[in-house]
């Protein structure tokens, strides 16, 4: 199989390469908040209030902590550390399934509140109001669904290097799947400040 | 070379340094904006995101320790939405 040798420098630059659409992705949903919010600043100021502090900070340093796991999974395995390798990863699906259960609670309790895409009382009320619950609902969905996708591909990796197939000396599959979590991550950094915190 | 970056390993001690920083950071960004400063607390917030990404990208993500090639495409692409944003409020702001 030598002459199968893999390339870690170029599937680590794809994966880079990849991330850099996804950054720009994000980008797109941040621009349109900023251009809202210098349009409605005081709607979103309402708007902003009526999330809950407590659920954005828990869940930040939930996903911090993840992320933390998967950097040291990466550590973990290049060491040879089988077992740390997957307890590392549970640790870090484990967050990733928290963040999820704290932002079930989030969402309800907004939709407790009427407070959804096209929900009657956001008809009723003012443009700005509705705009910033849309790219909130956009914003989080978006990372949501990146958060459910991260998982899944974790969990598809921890049975490979449970089979070995990944291992001290291949273990760049590995890498990249760490590396698309810490952009979870990142985009995280920035809705929480953009709407628990500024307005 | 590739060899040579692509077996730095990062150590335990490193990352939860990374990752205490990281959550330092996260309490200075709740506290700052519970101040009313203005619009000055959306740049407060906006300075410590970005340096909590620095980092994240720095060591978590390995970046530092990566051959010049990657920092180079990064910054392309933070230009180029740098250039988005930039274009869009010079739009937004002057029309």
């Amino acid at each position: 199989m030598s002459h199968l040798e893999k390339d870690t420098f170029g599937a680590k630059l794809g994966m880079w390469l990849f991330l850099f659409t996804e950054i720009l992705l994000f980008g797109g949903v941040f621009i349109l908040y900023s251009v809202y919010l210098t349009r409605y600043p005081k709607e979103f100021g309402l708007g902003g209030k009526q999330l809950d502090l407590v659920y954005g900070a828990t869940n930040t340093v939930v996903l911090l902590t993840s992320s933390l796991f998967a950097a040291m999974s990466v550590t973990a395995i290049k060491r040879g550390a089988k077992t740390a390798t997957l307890t590392l990863l549970g640790g870090t699906i484990g967050c990733a399934l928290i963040f999820l259960f704290i932002k079930y609670l989030e969402w309800s309790a907004k939709f407790h509140h009427g407070i959804y895409p096209n929900s009657p009382k956001l008809i009723a009320g003012p443009p700005g109001e509705s705009i910033f619950f849309g790219l909130y609902y956009l914003a989080t969905g978006l990372h949501g669904i990146h958060v459910i996708i991260g998982s899944v591909l974790m969990a598809w990796t921890a049975v490979m290097v449970q089979r070995e197939v990944l291992h001290a000396g291949d273990n760049v599959t590995l890498e990249n799947v760490t590396l698309y979590w810490h952009l979870v991550d990142l985009v995280w950094i920035f809705i929480f400040p953009l709407y628990y915190l500024i307005l | 070379m590739t060899n040579e970056s692509a077996e730095h390993i990062l150590s335990y001690g490193k990352l939860v340094t990374v990752w205490v920083t990281l959550l330092v950071l996260t309490a200075a960004t709740i506290m700052v904006t519970r101040v009313e400063l203005g619009v000055w607390k959306v740049w407060a917030a906006l300075a410590i995101a970005s340096i909590k990404s620095g980092l994240v990208i720095a060591f978590f993500m390995h970046m530092k320790y990566e051959p010049r090639l990657f920092r180079i495409i990064l910054f392309v692409a933070l230009f180029t939405l740098a250039g988005f944003i930039g274009g869009t409020f010079f739009d937004v702001l002057y029309r």
